[in-house]
């Protein structure tokens, strides 16, 4: 089932002045493919969970129109769309035990929609062996782990086989090690099932791990979709490179003169097409390589040896931030002794971008 | 599926919903509200007036306060009104100072035999007043204080539960402050007033407005206590009233005198009212 | 370090001293005062000592009717205020304009004095040479007879003390449940609404289970109050109740120890001993059931 969101715009009254509005999703349009797994991804107050809430139903848009399928469900309450919705803190209820949480969207069934009991149990035991907690069917969720209970949710949502899956945060209560595992099974169980997904949060590694296309938020506003590894090579604004990359892009004020591009006094690249002009630019970690005679010199902070690569910390004044943190690969050797270490930059992990509106500014490598 | 019909009968199901709880709310409103529109209405119709409406009007066009002249003048209500206030402040006052202590107590300083006490002290809690009152209704009787305010206050100038209440509070200041004071040279009393009282002020807020409800509507005690109309509280004085108050059935005067009993206190909770309902929740019982 | 007990009992000494004269001392006192055959006040002597105050208590027709009467009150009230205020409280949490001064209404009540106000409703309830009041008006209306709440038949004032019983603990019913249902999580609700969940079945499915604790300590507490009762008689009925047929068992106790027919402190303790074997065992029975029946 395609989702499809038509200039979906949310207001909110504010708190704190009469008869404003807080935007809170702000002209949504997007198409999330059949059968995919969509991220939406921001930093929070961004209105991804409002857009959450404006697909499975629980809030009205205040204009704009949602579409699954054909379908057009805007103002349908969210039993009658087809949704399953799995929450962050879980919301297993706690009297019921991991069968009973699993029937329970089954049970709600009336008319010729209504299973018969076995059929039920049926059901409940299929969801449970999808997320592997066949064991655990007579437990209450107080006696599980934090893992266990996110499966047992995701079990709950899945057994009417929604049309539909959303997940609001579903990592984020879980700790490092089954983030991770927990993450890909989310992934494989969406492979096996097939139903479209979409899920919300701020954890970019999360969402570029396992998403098909990301959507990357800020104050209700879309600013870039696509695949994660596209939007992570081609960033459309100064937020977006910011927001994706762990350790995050090292962002120097520089200015294009004469199609060269100036951090501070160093000429680091020829940047052809270019006005000239004032403007941000980022620098991948990655994007930095050792050389004797390169452009860009840096105050030598630190190195850390991490296993296969090396991390360099550095400063260097034309820097918006304290330290530039650099990840250089096992080959290249730095003089821990030296004061000083020059860089060459690779230019396709260099990015620029307008000063004031801090949109992308493409160049021409030379 | 058709979604027009679904949206439709979805949004008319809301507005039922709501009308219907709109209107069980109000319908309780108005049995809450009533009696109070009643006994403001019948302290404003004249005597005769009153007395001569065979079926109850519900609205009078010609008010007076006569009534409130006759409340104050034919019975003793200032009396009444003063010998409260002077009761429940004294009261809240004393009780304030004593659990303070025994607060205290029991949340900062060590001694052998604490936990035991505390022990003893929940477990009075559990003992209805009912069942200690007839002894002390003797005690204070042989000790020849019926007709006193001292013999009125003594019996409930303690709570274990307001005790309790206020050493739990005492509890979640952390312990680095004491030790901080203590390094300083602050005295136990000292620190006690300077730094747990402004700290624990919400609860002692909380404390002191239940126990001012508490006293300005305490009947058994104060019957069982006084005899002499000198020594009578608003509560066993409106009871005097009805019974034997203005020679004849004068019930505006009386409904007059409700008013001014009932006013007080409704004004202390819409000026608290955050305060008291959250005190009632955490701890007040009625009922 | 012996100075600092010292100090500590200092702090401790004003309520160990009050607790000590008014609590633990008369808890002693009153289960002697109970085997004392045919203690007198005035003389401070008695005869012997034995169950014949308790036998007594339980063979006087009055006492047996205040008992009769607290019964059927807590019967009736306990369950009829919960039910309602939890209804109330559900109708206040699913609104979201007009809730507080609705929420200031519903709790007005609490703080009026129950004497003051009983005797408004003594007034729209009575039946006079006057007027027929208030309630026998709107009952005309709908094409009753009139009928004397106050003075009249059993019923009429049974009816009339629950009545007023429940208007006055709903304030504290409503304010527990309403936090009650505020604090459970949004969540659960959101999810059962994407199920498709009917409001029925959300509320026995999980509003009740999730707020059962709360429910069963209203019920608990309820069952204690109005165990208890006596001024909300006092103040529709006067103080003779007896007289009224309505007393009840702590009315009982009152009226053994003070009064026309007072100076018996041997009667009214034994029977607040009863009262509290009563209440006791009643309240125990609650905890078992609500063992049971509350999980998590």
């Amino acid at each position: 089932m395609k989702v499809v969101l038509d200039h979906l715009t949310k207001e909110f009254p504010s708190r704190s002045r009469k008869g404003d509005t807080v935007v809170a999703v702000n002209d949504f349009c997007f198409e999330v493919p059949d059968g995919s797994l969509i991220g939406l991804l921001g930093p929070s107050g961004c209105g991804k969970s409002t857009a959450l809430n404006l697909i499975c139903g629980l809030e009205k848009p205040t204009s704009g129109r949602i579409f699954f399928g054909d379908d057009d469900v805007t103002n349908l309450p969210p039993e009658n769309r087809g949704v399953g919705l799995v929450f962050q803190n879980y919301a297993l209820y706690p009297h019921l035990t991991v069968r009973q949480n699993i029937l329970f969207p089954l049970q709600n069934l009336k008319g010729k929609d209504r299973l018969t009991k076995a059929e039920m149990l049926k059901k409940a035991d299929e969801a449970a062996k999808l997320v592997q907690i066949e064991q655990l069917m007579d437990r209450k969720p107080s006696e599980m782990s934090g893992g266990q209970q996110q499966r047992v949710a995701i079990a709950r949502a899945l057994v009417k086989l929604p049309r539909v899956l959303l997940l609001d945060e579903p990592l984020s209560n879980l700790d490092a090690r089954l983030r991770l595992q927990t993450r890909e099974e989310i992934r494989r169980i969406q492979r096996d099932t097939g139903i479209t997904t979409i899920f919300v949060t701020h954890d970019q590694e999360e969402a570029m791990s396992i998403s098909d296309l990301i959507v990357v938020m800020k104050s209700g506003v879309i600013q870039q979709i696509g695949k994660p590894q596209t939007v992570y090579d081609d960033p459309a604004n100064l937020f977006v490179a910011k927001f994706l990359g762990t350790p995050p892009i090292n962002v120097f004020e520089g200015r294009v003169a004469g199609g060269k591009l100036l951090l501070g006094e160093d000429e680091v690249l020829r940047v052809g097409g270019v006005a000239d002009q004032a403007v941000w630019v980022g620098v991948r970690p990655e994007g930095f390589i050792p050389q004797e005679a390169g452009p860009l010199c840096c105050r030598l902070e630190g190195v850390e040896v991490m296993g296969r690569d090396t991390s360099v910390v550095t400063t260097h004044p034309a820097a918006e931030s304290v330290s530039i943190r650099s990840i250089i690969t096992a080959e290249h050797r730095i003089n821990r002794e030296a004061g000083t270490v020059r860089f060459a930059l690779k230019p396709a992990k260099v990015f620029l971008f307008h000063r004031e509106s801090e949109e992308r500014i493409p160049f021409e490598a030379g | 599926m058709d979604y027009d019909r679904i949206e439709q009968r979805a949004r008319r199901r809301e507005t039922i919903r709501k009308a219907i709880t709109y209107f069980l709310l109000s319908l309780w409103a108005l049995i809450v509200l009533f009696p109070f529109y009643w006994m403001i209405l019948s302290s404003l119709k004249s005597y005769s007036a009153y007395n001569s409406e065979y079926i109850p009007k519900f609205y009078t066009l010609t008010p007076t306060l006569q009534n409130y002249r006759d409340a104050f003048t034919a019975v003793p209500l200032s009396r009444y009104f003063l010998n409260t206030l002077i009761f429940t402040l004294a009261t809240t006052a004393i009780m304030l100072v004593v659990i303070l202590f025994a607060a205290f107590a029991f949340a900062r300083l060590d001694f052998p035999g604490k936990n035991a006490v505390f022990a003893l002290f929940l477990a009075l809690m559990m003992i209805p007043n009912e069942l200690v009152i007839i002894t002390n209704f003797v005690t204070i009787t042989n000790w020849g204080l019926r007709n006193t305010f001292t013999g009125l206050i003594l019996p409930s100038v303690t709570s274990v539960f307001y005790i309790y209440l206020l050493k739990e509070n005492f509890e979640q200041i952390p312990d680095e402050l004491y030790k901080a004071a203590k390094v300083d040279g602050t005295s136990d009393l000292k620190y006690l007033f300077k730094v747990m009282l402004p700290i624990c002020q919400p609860t002692m807020v909380t404390i002191t407005i239940l126990k001012i409800i508490e006293c300005w509507n305490a009947y058994v005690w104060p019957r069982l206590i006084t005899d002499d109309e000198a020594y009578f509280l608003v509560s066993n004085g409106i009871q005097e009233i009805r019974e034997n108050g203005f020679g004849r059935e004068n019930i505006p005067a009386m409904m007059a005198a409700v008013v001014v009993i009932s006013v007080p206190l409704i004004v202390l909770f819409l000026i608290f009212r955050k305060k008291v309902m959250a005190g009632v929740s955490r701890g007040g019982t009625k009922g | 370090m012996d100075n600092k007990n010292w100090k500590a009992w200092l702090y401790l000494l004003p309520a160990v001293a009050f607790l000590g004269a008014f609590m633990v001392y008369p808890l002693a006192d009153v289960l002697v005062y109970s085997f004392e055959e045919g203690y007198n006040s005035a003389s401070q002597t008695f005869f012997g000592t034995g169950l014949y105050n308790y036998s007594y208590v339980l063979h006087d027709p009055y006492f047996l009717q205040a008992v009769k009467n607290t019964f059927i009150l807590v019967i009736i009230t306990v369950p009829i205020s919960t039910g309602i205020a939890l209804l109330i409280s559900l109708g206040l949490n699913s609104v979201r304009r007009l809730r507080e001064l609705y929420q200031t209404v519903f709790f007005l009540p609490y703080v009026t004095n129950t004497l003051a106000v009983g005797l408004v409703f003594m007034i729209l309830f009575k039946k006079t040479p006057y007027s027929d009041g208030m309630v026998n008006l709107l009952i005309n209306w709908f094409g009753g007879e009139s009928v004397d709440f106050i003075d009249g038949p059993y019923w009429a004032k049974m009816f009339v003390m629950c009545f007023y019983t429940v208007w006055v603990v709903m304030p504290f019913k409503i304010l527990i449940l309403t936090s009650a249902l505020a604090s459970v999580n949004q969540d659960y609700y959101r999810a059962a609404k994407i199920d498709g969940t009917s409001k029925f079945r959300i509320f026995t499915r999980i509003t009740l289970p999730m707020i059962s604790p709360m429910v069963f300590y209203l019920i608990i507490t309820g069952f204690i109050g109005a165990f208890k009762a006596y001024s909300d008689e006092v103040a529709l009925f006067g103080t003779d109740l007896n007289a009224a047929g309505m007393n009840t068992i702590v009315g009982y106790v009152y009226d053994m120890l003070y009064g026309n027919s007072g100076g018996y402190p041997s009667y009214a303790s034994a029977s607040a001993l009863i009262l509290f074997a009563i209440v006791f065992t009643i309240t125990v029975i609650n905890l078992l059931i609500s063992r049971k029946n509350v999980h998590y």
